[in-house]
């Protein structure tokens, strides 16, 4: 049969991986400090005997949108967001360095602050531990400080600093599980320029008009692909048609 | 078709946030109510190209594939934030202002905490919630007493027919957790000790941090209900596009099934 229908099945297979991408971004509209997936279509020609009539379209991811999104108020101090680029180093699982936006941290059994996913906030050197406190206050630039437990207000001791950090984008990447990381999982060096504000969370920077847009274009692609393979069989059923006749 | 499925995690996610809402609305009148609220994580992402995959000897791909394969619910958490304050006027409502939880013995003899200060008198004359639970330490008013005063600092004293000096019948106690958003609601305005809330910590009404007691009013709700309406915005509109997808990735293979 004609090589088109490959390409065309192909091209379609591609805009239901993009599909997807879009879907997921959807789904994560209301994830906090969500960063959107970015992906974009481009040429591959397919190379061999006769002329390079056949072009595939593969879809390669495009790392994720930086931009921020928008602060939400929570009235709760352990809520913190960052003010415009910059990240929250935070220790993953696995003990490498992975960087987030979603600032709901909390205190754990062990008394160290961590994220919801679990991962322990980093600070100047290593995990940060906040003893038992009646008031608890973050600072612009991450300075946590407390009002110990059984001490007035006069009292306030600084327990230790997040780590802020602000890479080169080009050089982030998403790691499987998420988490966003330094490419390689190399530490980031702190950056005093960062600012963060308590109190705000960030929530997820998707943007649902542009994602439904999109999805809309993708459909329509899509079914232009799903016509093209439908012309191919429409092609070889009619040239079976004249040799019959001859 | 993958995302199908991945905007499916979306509905399910938005549906739990929109159950969370519900119940904070629900109980906008509930005495000693902590408001609650959903918060998701992205799920494992699918590495379809690795970036920096060798393309060739000489060349690698400088941006990878990864499709991610939608969100889910990481916690409910419960927000301990103070809640105001409505004078009743009667001597058994007990409110915690700051810091703080009452200690409850349950009927199976453990221990919950609650925020809950609407006590009353059981046939013993001893100090229980609504529920019938006891409050610990036990506190047991005599027959006859006229009045019951109970201090900022737990004292609790009562004045019999009779003697002119008021008599002091206990103290009220109460304890704290270093995690507080750790602790496990278990329903009838109660918490129960986990190992993310920490130990309990009992101390005196006033010292240490922990709240002051006031006699006579009670804690409402924190839940504020124009917040949640903005959040039942948000979370449907968020539902909706979910949807959309999925009836989109339909329309996609229905057109597929319908031309080929």
């Amino acid at each position: 049969m004609d090589r088109l229908i490959y390409v065309a099945m192909n091209g379609a297979k591609q805009l239901m991986q993009a599909q997807s991408l879009v879907a997921n971004n959807l789904a994560n509209a209301g994830t906090n400090g969500f960063r959107a997936d970015l992906a974009r279509f481009s040429a591959m020609p397919v190379q061999g005997p006769g002329y390079a009539t056949r072009v595939n379209s593969v879809a390669r991811g495009l790392g994720f949108d930086t931009t921020p999104g928008t602060l939400v108020d929570t009235g709760n101090p352990l809520d913190v967001a960052i003010e415009g680029s910059g990240w929250i180093a935070v220790q993953a699982p696995d003990g490498t360095e992975a960087l987030t936006r979603d600032g709901a941290l909390r205190i754990n059994a062990l008394g160290l602050l961590e994220t919801r996913r679990g991962d322990l906030v980093l600070g100047d050197n290593g995990p940060i531990a906040i003893p038992p406190h009646v008031e608890l206050v973050i600072g612009r630039d991450g300075t946590i400080s407390i009002v110990p437990q059984g001490q007035g207000a006069e009292t306030l001791a600084q327990v230790g600093r997040i780590k802020l950090v602000d890479p080169d984008p080009a050089t982030l990447e998403k790691r499987p599980d998420g988490r966003v990381q330094v490419a390689g999982g190399e530490p980031a060096d702190a950056d005093g320029r960062v600012r963060l504000v308590s109190g705000f969370i960030e929530s997820s920077n998707v943007n649902g008009a542009e994602m439904l847009v999109g999805m809309i274009e993708l459909a329509r692609q899509f079914e232009i692909e799903v016509r093209m393979m439908r012309v191919a069989d429409e092609n070889a059923s009619r040239a079976a048609d004249l040799i019959r006749m001859a | 078709m993958e995302s199908l499925w991945v905007a499916k995690t979306g509905l399910e996610a938005q549906q739990t946030r929109m159950t969370v809402i519900s119940q904070n609305l629900a109980n906008v009148n509930t005495t000693g109510y902590k408001r609650a609220r959903a918060l998701f994580e992205d799920l494992l992402y699918q590495n379809v190209v690795q970036a920096g995959g060798l393309t060739s000897q000489q060349s690698e791909a400088p941006t990878g594939l990864n499709l991610g394969t939608g969100v889910r619910v990481v916690a409910t958490d419960k927000q301990f934030s103070q809640g105001n304050l409505v004078t009743t006027e009667n001597a058994f409502d007990i409110a915690i202002q700051g810091r703080g939880f009452f200690e409850i013995r349950l009927p199976d003899g453990t221990q919950a905490y609650s925020r809950d200060g609407t006590f009353q008198l059981d046939a013993d004359g001893q100090l229980v919630t609504s529920s019938g639970y006891t409050l610990e330490p036990a506190i047991t008013i005599p027959p006859g007493a006229q009045t019951v005063t109970v201090g900022s600092d737990g004292v609790v004293s009562v004045s019999l027919p009779g003697q002119s000096d008021s008599v002091q019948v206990g103290t009220l106690q109460l304890v704290d957790f270093v995690n507080p958003a750790g602790l496990q609601p278990r329903g009838e305005n109660l918490y129960l000790e986990t190992v993310a809330s920490g130990p309990p910590q009992p101390g005196t009404p006033g010292l240490n941090g922990l709240g002051l007691l006031v006699q006579g009013a009670l804690e409402t709700s924190n839940v504020n209900v124009v917040e949640e309406l903005v959040n039942m915005i948000e979370t449907q509109r968020a539902y909706e596009m979910a949807s959309r997808a999925i009836s989109t990735s339909d329309r996609m293979l229905e057109h597929v099934t319908n031309n080929l």
